[in-house]
């Protein structure tokens, strides 16, 4: 379609993957409550859970918002673990309370927990049972964020999932983008895909439950996030077409995922030239910036939101970095494919967690940069590695061509900071 | 089932977390799902701390249910001994993994480690952070504490500070030094910076300090009944309660020293004129409830605040509080519901709150300045200058503390005088201080919080209240920092009387009618 970068002579398509289970050191599926509850802008998310899914959401969120946020725990206690019945009772009775107290909650997702599903509450008899309460003006929808069932971004993956049987039918041709972009970005994505002359797009999840996007056998989509297995799985369950591409980071996953698209819809290559010409000279600029600090650079990805092979790729591709280990906490071959065709073989493409073991192989490694989770950036960082805590990559707009040179430069600043510092006596 | 937004406490867990990371040759082994590793980061983030805390999670997921969590648990201990070669272990369960009742405790006894194994039971679904420090630490101690020789000079324990806990680095750097000064050793300071070995020797010690009744009442209650030593019931914040303190040591300790009291400046610097402006300010206190007792004396005694309410979110602690409460002619809140606190601070419209990280939130939102007294704990209750809040030097910081959200003495003034100029508009806003525009709080990151939201549902009572033309220009004169307040007043004073439209005179009878 226009003057794409080679494949790779062999990609990491077909290169063996480490698999680990050991202890990990990640978050589990709740988190994604952080930024999902700001997307949807009319929904509420009520975890049944224990203190510490309370802990982990005031945790994870770093700061507290302190309006209410439409985000709570039901704290399970004694007497809700003695008897299910009952427990069904009380979430019946603290929903109504809340729904009266916040008329403007259209969509409330009952959001399962590890207590809850080893007590086994069933919380899909809930939200059927709570949506015939408070229809037409709530839907009640549930999904497991739990860490026994789920890792950190596969709770989003979760949620969405469970939006897709409930979403209408149409037969209208359109494309449907998927995955929870802040809004800055999902509206880059329509401004582009308009200028291509693709009108018909959807979101999911949308902003507002009045835009909730209908799908069908016409319909195609295309996955913003690598983590949406699942919604993947749903989706072509109703009939829509996946469109494969590499994500869309950097200038190169923007264009690709774009192309895709653009091919699917008979774009002609002169409008599609016409298009992004521009923002792509401007992304290549910026990403350029940053890259003179990266350039040549170790990286070494700890698993722990999907996001990371698609990143590495950008990495190397598109700043000149030498990526050593790439962890995922899950590898879906189908979604993560076009990534890893692109990525040039080398690197150890590893899928879950022994992170004892992991962090002997970083600390031998001593990558230039590594990129790991809060709990392990500053241990790391007061061993000298230079880290990036990965959790900022998805609370972050990093998508497309406007943020490439933002995302570069996330990468950078930790190595342009350690190279300033200088704490030592001048002598 | 109780619903909850933000939390005081985290789960007991996080307690024993607090004692182990605190401690060094100890591990916890706890058997928990993946997400509960979050618990990590309060540690490493928070804190700053430069190493991992020392626990191994199992990390069961789903698909070992009912299968082989078990092994997992002890594949997991035994890695962990061998990987961190620790003087002792603890081990626990975290809220899912008391469900599935694999009983990690009695696992672990049988497994022939060759070291000490101490088994936590910490009732998840009832009980939460303090108390899981609490127990946790009395477990330790009494597994490894036994009677022994005293020292020959005279000594005590320090017991209480944990990771994660409020300036405990400095506090305890600060009695230590009084403790020195007045001529008693400290045996061991634990649980931080403690051994397991160390806790053995606990018994040399003549009696104990027991400076955080939070995290160490129940181990300092069994050393005085197993080991014989007796422990310190007051807590050294404040000028008074230092020099009580010291009284208590000194009959402890018949050979101990009076301590010097030189580098001590609260006492002046509350005596000096500037300070005249903080007389009376009425200021609402809470959080922990030994924080909150202490700072409520040092509040209304060493800085002339009027205490006009005061609450505790661990309920363990409740009875001394409301008694303390009793005595200060005001009504103690006992309570972990965030939004009961908001409500109580709203209706009591103090000029200050003495909180937590949520009061200072909670604070932003109505306007009204906060300083930050107890846990639970934020990046910025860790800084790098020395600052404990305990001992004469932590006088001198708790002076500091107060007065500086406060809106200051000439100051004041000053900026009554000036009040028409450009620098003091009203969309100049303070420049630092916290206290005048209740703006929404940045999120960081990338998602700034939106507009803040109705949490109360309920109607503004002011609904019904015209304020006329003059008046509303009237009210613009007065200082910004002031100007919430004073609205206010003027409301209820207006509600009060049944005046349905407020005028310049409403205005000022209404200022007079609160003027003091
Ligand atoms: S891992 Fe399970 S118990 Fe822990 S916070 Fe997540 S959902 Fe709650
Ligand atoms: S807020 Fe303004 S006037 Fe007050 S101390 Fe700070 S700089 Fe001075």
């Amino acid at each position: 379609m226009t003057d794409m970068a080679p494949l790779p002579a062999r990609g990491c398509g077909a290169t063996p993957v480490l698999k680990e289970r050991g202890q990990r050191e990640v978050f589990c599926g709740l988190t994604g409550i952080i930024w999902l509850h700001r997307k949807m802008q009319d929904a509420f998310f009520l975890v049944v859970g224990s203190r510490t899914c309370a802990h982990l959401l005031q945790s994870a969120a770093g700061v507290m918002i302190f309006a209410e946020p439409r985000f709570a725990t039901a704290i399970l206690e004694e007497t809700d673990l003695a008897g299910l019945a009952d427990a069904q009772d009380e979430l019946d009775r603290e929903v109504a309370r809340l729904l009266a107290r916040r008329p403007d909650i259209r969509q409330l997702f009952l959001v399962g927990s590890c207590p809850s599903e080893v007590i086994k509450l069933d919380l899909a008899k809930a939200a059927e049972r709570l949506t015939r309460a408070h229809a037409p003006h709530v839907r009640v929808l549930n999904y497991s964020g739990s860490g026994i069932e789920t890792t950190f971004t596969e709770g989003e993956d979760a949620c969405l999932a469970s939006m897709v049987p409930a979403l209408p039918e149409t037969s209208e041709r359109a494309l449907l983008l998927v995955g929870a972009l802040p809004d800055v970005v999902e509206d880059q994505a329509l401004a582009l895909l308009s200028a291509l002359g693709i009108d018909a797009v959807r979101c999911l999840p949308a902003r507002r439950s009045d835009d909730t996007p209908a799908i069908g056998p016409n319909t195609v989509f295309a996955l913003c996030q690598p983590f949406l297995g699942e919604t993947h799985a749903a989706l072509r369950r109703r009939g829509a077409r996946p469109i494969p591409a590499p994500m869309p980071f950097g200038e190169e996953g923007t264009t690709q995922w774009l192309a895709a698209i653009a091919r699917d819809f008979g774009v002609s290559a002169e409008r599609f030239e016409a298009v992004t010409a521009a923002p792509r000279a401007r992304a290549r600029r910026a990403v350029a910036a940053a890259a003179e600090t990266l350039k040549g650079r170790s990286v070494f990805f700890f698993p722990d939101s999907q996001l990371e092979i698609p990143l590495a790729r950008f990495l190397v591709r598109e700043c000149g970095m030498e990526a050593i280990e790439i962890g995922t906490p899950f590898l879906h071959r189908e979604i993560a494919g076009p990534d890893l065709d692109l990525l040039p073989e080398g690197p150890v493409i590893s899928e879950g967690q022994d992170v004892d073991l992991q962090l002997d192989r970083a600390r031998a490694a001593r990558a230039d940069l590594t990129v790991c989770g809060l709990g392990l950036a500053n241990p790391l960082e007061a061993q000298g590695l230079a880290t990036k805590w990965s959790i900022e990559l998805v609370f972050t707009p990093v998508h497309f061509y406007e943020q490439a040179g933002d995302l570069a430069a996330l990468f950078a600043r930790p190595l342009r900071r350690k190279a300033r510092l200088k704490i030592e006596a001048a002598e | 089932m109780k619903l909850s937004v933000w939390t005081y406490e985290g789960p007991p867990h996080v307690g024993a977390m607090r004692v182990a990371t605190g401690m060094r040759g100890l591990h916890y082994v706890l058997h928990a799902p993946q997400g509960d590793t979050y618990a990590d980061l309060l540690f490493t983030m928070i804190e700053r701390r430069e190493e991992r805390p020392p626990v191994t999670y199992t990390t069961f997921q789903a698909r070992d249910l009912g299968a082989d969590t078990a092994d997992l648990f002890r594949t997991a201990c035994r890695d962990a001994v061998e990987r961190f070669a620790p003087q002792a272990i603890i081990v626990g369960a975290s809220c899912t993994a008391e469900l599935i009742q694999d009983d990690p405790g009695g696992m672990a006894e049988t497994m022939e480690l060759d070291i000490p194994v101490i088994a936590l039971e910490l009732p998840s679904y009832q009980r939460k952070e303090n108390f899981g420090a609490d127990e946790t630490f009395y477990q330790i101690v009494r597994h490894l504490a036994r009677p022994m020789e005293r020292t020959a000079r005279v000594s005590c324990n320090i017991l209480g500070p944990t990771g994660l806990g409020f300036r405990h680095r400095d506090d305890v750097a600060e009695i230590t030094s009084l403790l020195a000064d007045m001529g008693v050793e400290v045996n061991v300071t634990a649980p931080m910076g403690a051994s397991p070995q160390d806790l053995t020797g606990l018994g040399r010690a003549h009696f104990n300090v027991l400076l955080y009744p939070e995290t160490a009442e129940a181990a300092a209650r069994w050393c005085e009944k197993e080991l014989g030593q007796p422990f310190t019931r007051i807590v050294p914040i404040g000028v008074g309660a230092t020099r009580d303190f010291v009284a208590e040591v000194r009959a402890l300790a018949p050979a101990a020293t009076a301590p010097s009291e030189e580098g001590l400046r609260l006492p002046w610097y509350s005596a000096s004129v500037d300070s005249t402006y903080l007389t009376g300010k009425r200021v609402f206190l809470f959080g922990d409830a030994t924080h909150v007792m202490a700072m409520a004396r040092v509040a209304r005694d060493e800085i002339g605040f009027d205490v006009v309410g005061l609450g505790c979110y661990n309920r363990e602690f409740a009875r001394p509080l409301r008694a303390l409460a009793r005595e200060y002619g005001v009504e103690a809140i006992v309570t972990d519901d965030y939004l009961e606190v908001e409500q109580t601070i709203e209706a009591l419209a103090p000029e200050m709150i003495m909180g937590t990280q949520m009061e200072r939130h909670i604070g932003k939102r109505l306007g009204i300045p906060c300083a930050v007294i107890s846990a639970p704990v934020h990046v910025q209750d860790y800084p790098a200058r020395y600052s404990p809040v305990m001992g004469f030097e932590g006088a001198n910081v708790l002076f500091d503390t107060l007065v500086h959200p406060l809106v200051m003495g000439l100051e004041e003034h000053l900026l009554h005088m000036f009040r028409d100029d450009f620098e003091f508009h009203d969309a100049a806003g303070p420049s630092h201080h916290g206290g005048g525009a209740a703006r929404a709080e940045s999120a960081g990151g990338a998602s700034p919080p939106g507009p803040p939201e109705d949490i109360s549902g309920k109607m503004n009572g002011a609904d019904a209240l015209v304020w006329l033309e003059a008046a509303e220009r009237e009210l613009k004169k007065i200082p910004f920092f002031v100007r919430g307040k004073a609205r206010r007043n003027t409301e209820a004073f207006a509600a009060q009387r049944g005046v349905q439209e407020i005028s310049v005179d409403t205005l000022y009878e209404a200022k007079a009618h609160y003027a003091r």
